[in-house]
Formats: C-alpha cells, sequence, structure tokens
C-alpha cells in the first residue's frame, strides 16, 4: 500500500550514480578537470557510491513488499 | 564568484526535481481526507519521520550559517549540535512526545488550547504562522539571490521557478510530500557534501594538519585576517570545544561564558525550539503509532550528531587553506558595488608617488573595507608600472579586501573541488534544501492555518472535505505569501533583522510555558498566557538595555540606555533568553497559584505528566525503546564531547 520513499530514493541515486560514473569514464583521460578534484577521478569514485546506494535502497524496497510507506493500514 | 554549470550538472538538476515533482503525483491518489493531507493520516514509519525531522531542521542557510561559523568560531560552534540539541532531542522523545501524540492533537498551538485555553492558542498559531511564512520567505530569498550570483540565474526567475515546484509537490501531496522530499534531500545533502569534506581534508594535508594550522591561527588571527592585529587566543581556541569555552569569554573566539551556553543555547533556546517549535514536531506527529512517534527525534540525534563533520568542518578546512600560501585561497570577500571600484581606481592611479602607508589609508577609505597592506601595496606597484585591464584591477582589488563574508566558505569550497559531475550533485544538495525547506514552512503553516485559525475562529463545523480544500487553499496562498515576503527581505534587510528579532522574541520563553503546563497540573490558562506575554516583553526590555561590545545603540540594543555591555552578541543572545525564560517561569507559575484552576484532574488526563498512565515498554525489544535508545544517544554525546574537549 502506498509509495514506498525507498523506491524512487533508489532510483534517483543509480540513475545520478550511474550518469557520474559513466562520465568519469569518459573523462577520465582529462587531467585538467580532474585537477580540481586533487587528481582523484571523483566521478567515478563517488559514482560508485551512489550506485551502491541507489542499489541497496532498491533491494530493500523490493523486499519489503509495501511496507516501507504510506498511508498504510490505519 | 561565478561558476559554470555542465550540461551533466543541469541534467542531475532536473533529475531531483523531476522526481519530487513525481513524488506529489505519485502520492496524490492517496490524499483523500484533510487529515491525509495535513498530517500524512498518521501513517508514515519511524525512520522516514526521523529523518525528515532532522532534514526539516538542516535548512540550507544552517548548511551556510554554520560552515561560516566553523570558519569564525572554530569547533566551539559544534556546541549548537551537542549541547544545542541532542539533549532537547532526547527529551522530546522520552518526556514530551507521549502528550503531543497521545492527546491527538493536530498541531502544537491545539495541544495548548487542550492544556490551557483558546488565548494561549490563538497567541501561539498567530505567532507561528507569521513566522513560518518570514522564515519561507527569507530562505527563498537567499536561494534567488544565491543563484543569481553563483550562476547568473534571474532573480526574479529563480524564486517564482523554484516555488512553483514547491507549490506543485506539496498541492499534490501534502505533509506526505514535504516529508518525502526531506529525505530524498537528506541524502543528496549527505551524499553531495562528503566528497568536498573529504577533498577539503585532503588537501590541508589530513586532520592533525588541519589542528596544527588551526593553532597557530589561534595564536595569531590576524595573520590570515580572522580578527584584527592584537588579538590573541589559547592555542586551542579553534580545536578544542570545551577548554577554551572554560577559560572565559575573552579567551574563546565566541565571547561566550560557559554558563550561557550551557543554560541560554543547551536549555532554554534548544529546549524552546526543538520541543515546541511545530515545524519539526509535526513531522514526529505523522509516524504511524506512539512508539514511532517517540522514537523518530532519537533517529534524527544520530545524524544530529554527526554533522558537524559536514557542516563545521569545512569552515574550519577554509581558515587552514589560507595559512598555507601555496594552496592560493581565501575565503571570499563582501562583494563591492561598482562605485567602490570606481573609487579605488582613481586613488591608486593617483598614489603610486605617495608613501606606501598614506596609499594604504586612501585605497581602505576609498573601498570602505579592511585591506591587505602587501596586496594593496602590489597593486599600486603594478599599477603605476602599467595601467591593469578593469576586469584584471577588479580581481585583485577584490582580493586585497581582508574582510570575508564567511557565508561564502561553503560554496567556495564547492567551487574549489568540484569537476562537473560532482558539482551538480553538490549545487542540487543546496538547492534541495532551500526547496524543501519552503515546504516544510509551508506544510506546518497551512496546518496552523487551517486547523488552529480557520476551523477555530473562522469557521467551525464544515465538512471534512471543506477543510481539505482550504488546506489546499491556504497551501497556494502561503507560497505567495512566502514570495511576497522574499521580495520584502531583498528590498529592506534591517527590516528583515528587526523581524528575525522579534522572532527570538518570541521563542524564548516559550518553553516555560511548555514545561509547566506538561509536568505541573496546577498551571493555569491566565498564568500561561501572561507569563508568555511578559516573558517576550522581557526579552524586548533585555534587547533594549543591554549591547555587546564593538555595537553602537540600535538595532543590535540599547536604544533606551545601556545597562550592560556583553562580550559578543551571541553572549547578548543566550542571555536575553535565559532572562525572558525566568520572567516568563516565575509569573505563569505565581500567577497560576493566584488565579483558579479551569481544568479538572480528568481533563488534564493525556496532558499532563503526573496525571497520565506511564506508557509500558516491556513489550518491545529493547532497541526499541525510547528509554534505552534516549540514554545511548546521551552517552555517546559525551563521548563526543570528551573527544574534542
Amino acid at each position: 500500500m502506498g509509495l514506498d520513499i525507498r523506491w524512487p530514493i533508489g532510483l534517483m541515486f543509480s540513475f545520478v550514480g550511474a550518469l557520474m560514473t559513466v562520465y568519469g569514464f569518459v573523462t577520465a583521460g582529462d587531467a585538467e578537470m580532474y585537477h580540481r578534484s586533487l587528481d582523484i577521478n571523483i566521478n567515478i569514485a563517488w559514482g560508485i557510491v551512489l550506485l551502491v546506494f541507489g542499489g541497496l535502497m532498491l533491494v530493500l524496497a523490493m523486499r519489503s513488499k509495501g511496507g516501507g510507506g504510506p498511508p498504510g493500514p490505519k | 564568484m561565478q561558476v559554470t554549470l555542465s550540461w551533466l550538472d543541469y541534467l542531475i538538476l532536473l533529475t531531483y526535481t523531476g522526481f519530487v515533482v513525481g513524488i506529489g503525483f505519485a502520492l496524490k491518489k492517496y490524499m483523500r481526507s484533510s487529515s491525509d493531507f495535513l498530517t500524512s493520516g498518521r501513517s508514515i514509519p519511524t525512520w522516514v519521520t526521523g529523518l525528515a525531522f532532522i532534514s526539516a531542521n538542516l535548512g540550507a542557510l544552517e548548511l551556510v550559517g554554520m560552515a561560516a561559523s566553523g570558519a569564525k568560531y572554530g569547533i566551539i560552534t559544534a556546541h549548537f549540535y551537542w549541547v544545542g540539541a541532542i539533549p532537547a532531542m532526547v527529551f522530546l522523545a522520552v518526556f514530551m512526545m507521549p502528550f503531543y501524540y497521545g492527546s491527538k492533537a493536530r498541531s502544537v498551538p491545539e495541544y495548548l488550547k487542550m492544556r490551557f485555553d483558546e488565548r494561549v492558542r490563538a497567541l501561539n498559531s498567530i505567532s507561528f504562522a507569521v513566522m513560518t511564512v518570514f522564515a519561507s520567505g527569507i530562505s527563498m530569498n537567499a536561494l534567488a539571490k544565491l543563484l543569481h550570483l553563483l550562476l547568473g540565474w534571474n532573480y526574479h526567475a529563480s524564486l517564482w521557478i523554484c516555488s512553483a515546484v514547491v507549490l506543485v509537490y506539496v498541492l499534490k501531496g501534502g505533509l506526505t510530500s514535504a516529508i518525502y522530499t526531506e529525505v530524498l534531500q537528506f541524502f543528496m545533502i549527505v551524499l553531495g557534501f562528503a566528497p568536498v569534506v573529504y577533498l577539503g581534508l585532503k588537501d590541508v594535508g589530513g586532520y592533525g594538519a588541519l589542528t596544527n594550522a588551526l593553532k597557530s591561527v589561534a595564536i595569531d588571527p590576524s595573520s590570515v585576517h580572522l580578527r584584527d592585529p592584537g588579538i590573541s587566543y589559547g592555542p586551542n581556541a579553534w580545536t578544542s570545544a570545551w577548554h577554551t569555552l572554560l577559560s572565559g569569554p575573552a579567551n574563546n573566539p565566541m565571547g561566550v561564558d560557559w554558563f550561557a551556553m550551557v543554560f541560554g543555547l543547551g536549555f532554554v533556546l534548544s529546549f524552546g525550539y526543538w520541543c515546541t517549535n511545530f515545524l519539526v514536531v509535526q513531522r514526529a506527529m505523522a509516524a504511524r503509532n506512539m512508539t514511532a512517534a517517540r522514537n523518530t527525534p532519537l533517529v534524527a540525534a544520530v545524524p544530529k550528531m554527526l554533522f558537524p563533520a559536514l557542516v563545521i568542518l569545512p569552515g574550519m578546512i577554509a581558515v587552514a587553506l589560507m595559512t598555507i600560501p601555496s594552496k592560493g585561497y581565501k575565503i571570499p570577500a563582501p562583494i563591492l558595488d561598482n562605485s567602490a571600484y570606481e573609487r579605488a581606481m582613481t586613488a591608486v592611479a593617483a598614489d603610486a608617488a605617495l608613501p606606501p602607508e598614506q596609499a594604504f589609508k586612501d585605497i581602505s577609505a576609498a573601498v570602505g573595507k579592511k585591506m591587505d597592506a602587501q596586496k594593496v601595496a602590489a597593486l599600486v606597484r603594478d599599477y603605476a608600472a602599467k595601467p591593469l585591464a578593469p576586469e584584471v584591477f577588479r580581481d585583485r582589488l577584490w582580493n586585497a579586501v581582508a574582510e570575508y563574508d564567511y557565508d561564502g566558505v561553503i560554496l567556495s569550497l564547492v567551487k574549489r573541488y568540484c569537476p562537473p559531475g560532482l558539482l551538480g550533485l553538490a549545487l542540487t544538495g543546496l538547492l534541495a534544501s532551500f526547496m524543501s525547506g519552503m515546504a516544510g514552512n509551508v506544510t506546518a503553516f497551512n496546518t496552523v492555518w487551517t486547523y488552529d485559525l480557520y476551523q477555530a475562529y473562522l469557521a467551525p463545523n464544515k465538512s471534512d472535505e471543506h477543510y481539505m480544500r482550504m488546506g489546499q487553499v491556504i497551501t497556494f496562498v502561503g507560497i505567495l505569501l512566502s514570495i511576497a515576503c522574499a521580495y520584502f527581505a531583498s528590498m529592506y534587510n534591517n527590516a528583515m533583522d528587526i523581524i528575525q528579532l522579534v522572532f527570538a522574541f518570541v521563542n524564548a520563553p516559550l518553553f516555560a510555558t511548555f514545561l509547566l503546563g506538561m509536568f505541573w497540573s496546577r498551571t493555569t490558562g491566565t498564568g500561561a498566557f501572561i507569563g508568555l506575554l511578559l516573558g517576550t516583553a522581557t526579552s524586548g526590555l533585555v534587547h533594549a538595555l543591554t549591547i555587546s561590545q564593538g555595537n553602537l545603540p540600535g538595532m543590535k540594543g540599547g536604544y533606551l540606555g545601556v545597562v550592560h555591555t556583553f562580550p559578543s552578541e551571541m553572549a547578548q543572545n543566550f542571555w536575553l533568553a535565559i532572562f525572558a525564560f525566568i520572567v516568563c517561569f516565575g509569573l505563569t507559575a505565581g500567577i497560576s497559584l493566584a488565579t483558579a484552576r479551569t481544568k479538572s484532574d480528568d481533563e488534564l488526563k493525556g496532558l499532563v505528566y503526573s496525571l497520565t498512565p506511564k506508557i509500558k515498554d516491556e513489550s518491545l525489544a529493547w532497541y526499541q525503546r525510547p528509554a534505552v535508545l534516549g540514554t545511548v544517544l546521551l552517552a555517546a554525546c559525551v563521548v563526543l564531547n570528551l573527544i574534542f574537549w
């Protein structure tokens, strides 16, 4: 019943994480761009973190079968 | 201080906007009654209400302001969290939530009506309604200004578009929408800013190097223009939370004594905010059952306790970065207007032949700010050798200003460390917290208006459908009023300061009323009403008779004569709250004893501690019992204080 908030959270962060990861790989050769993030390809690194977080939310949402949201039984 | 966004940054921003609007539409079909719309039908799980509870408090202005304080005062700022939040949140959960939730009140003012009478409710609901609209307007004005300065967006367009997004999702999904987007915003902020803090810390060389750098700053703050020359603190002034506080107001950067900090902030202001402000309490009231409601502030306390690492640490990193010349970092200076640049240009051109000290004086006067002597001298030298292009001149002059716009700290770090992609994520987090701040205020406003003002005084005994409609209409009106307040704030800066001051006056005595009301059945409506009114008047009076060092009588106090001078504005605020609380407490208690009770013990059942059966938690697992969780949290908070002693 109702909308489990973990679905939108999971979907959004997986999507943004995927965007950042792909962008990170495409721009991996751009040393100048990543100089500002102290020569770390932060888009790949953080994109993967977001993907893992988003994925975890989706797994939790799937397993609970609609338990996490309103308006539940009153 | 402009930033250019790439397509990816825009895409991340649009994705977030799309999701929050989508959540509104997805929830629309569940909005069947006014209680679904205004109170979420009391149906939301604890972790969601808990994160929304903390998110409603973690507005964008707090994010910006705490980083600013981190730079200005150092770790002592963390007292706003460890002293000024956690104990009050635990108290709310363990002692007060049973009455708010158990009384079936739909709002904090409604509880006051049940406990006292209509007068107290009217006083509280009107001041709260006005306050939320202004709070939301102030923050929207800040947002639109920020988008204008940072991204070059049009002020009006930014204001109206962001408000429209909020309107759509609140109108569709009501309080549930607001709570859901607050949870989304919580993760956006944490996940958007954590990498910035990590990169900053790595850049200064880790926490050890950070504390070493801040030690040198504490001994001579003028070396990075943090204070006027001649001011010096103990070496751990920026890096210890208690040591420096206990050494007295003259020896800590905040200029506050420990009593004002512990009693003024930690008790009066903090309990007044966390335990009585409907904006946050409403989140807990939306929980699905009593246990969930009581545990809401406790769930919220966990991230709250750790937030200093996310919001205060960046300010400290910024100061440490300034001690390393090779990093080329400076906290941004206040924005100069065009006439200042023109005056400075004339002065620089004319002063080439003057002795450096004289030139420095002239140019400082022309700009109207404190300046860095070496940078000014270099500018005069270079300008005399060959006149600089206007943009180069502007840049260098702005760079030579030795005053800081501390509110720019957090964005200057985002700009420094974020490549496209991460930049979009961090800025979306910031934008999200502005928008959900507005949504939070509007959803609290529409509930108080509909139930405590409209239904109570203007149109009682109508159908639920009627109130649901009213809730939607007032949401629309609330957003329009917020926009009006935003324009008002953008036009009259001084007027806004006055309004914020009045709010501080109103809030200061409030907790005394609740404390006596909830724990002493003898407290009467007349006592509460007069105590609250005169408590508020006391804060106004204290403000009118005192001032803080460095301020002139006027807006900052002392307009009826100066009886006492506080070492800092912060100390003045804390002491003002202490006086207001004591007067409200004393008067409420005294007048209550002198007036007859109007409510019997039976009527006060469920509203007053001693007359309400204790909740039995034996059937719950230990990790679900509020008393156990609260104790664990307080212990953890003590440990944090000891670590950063």
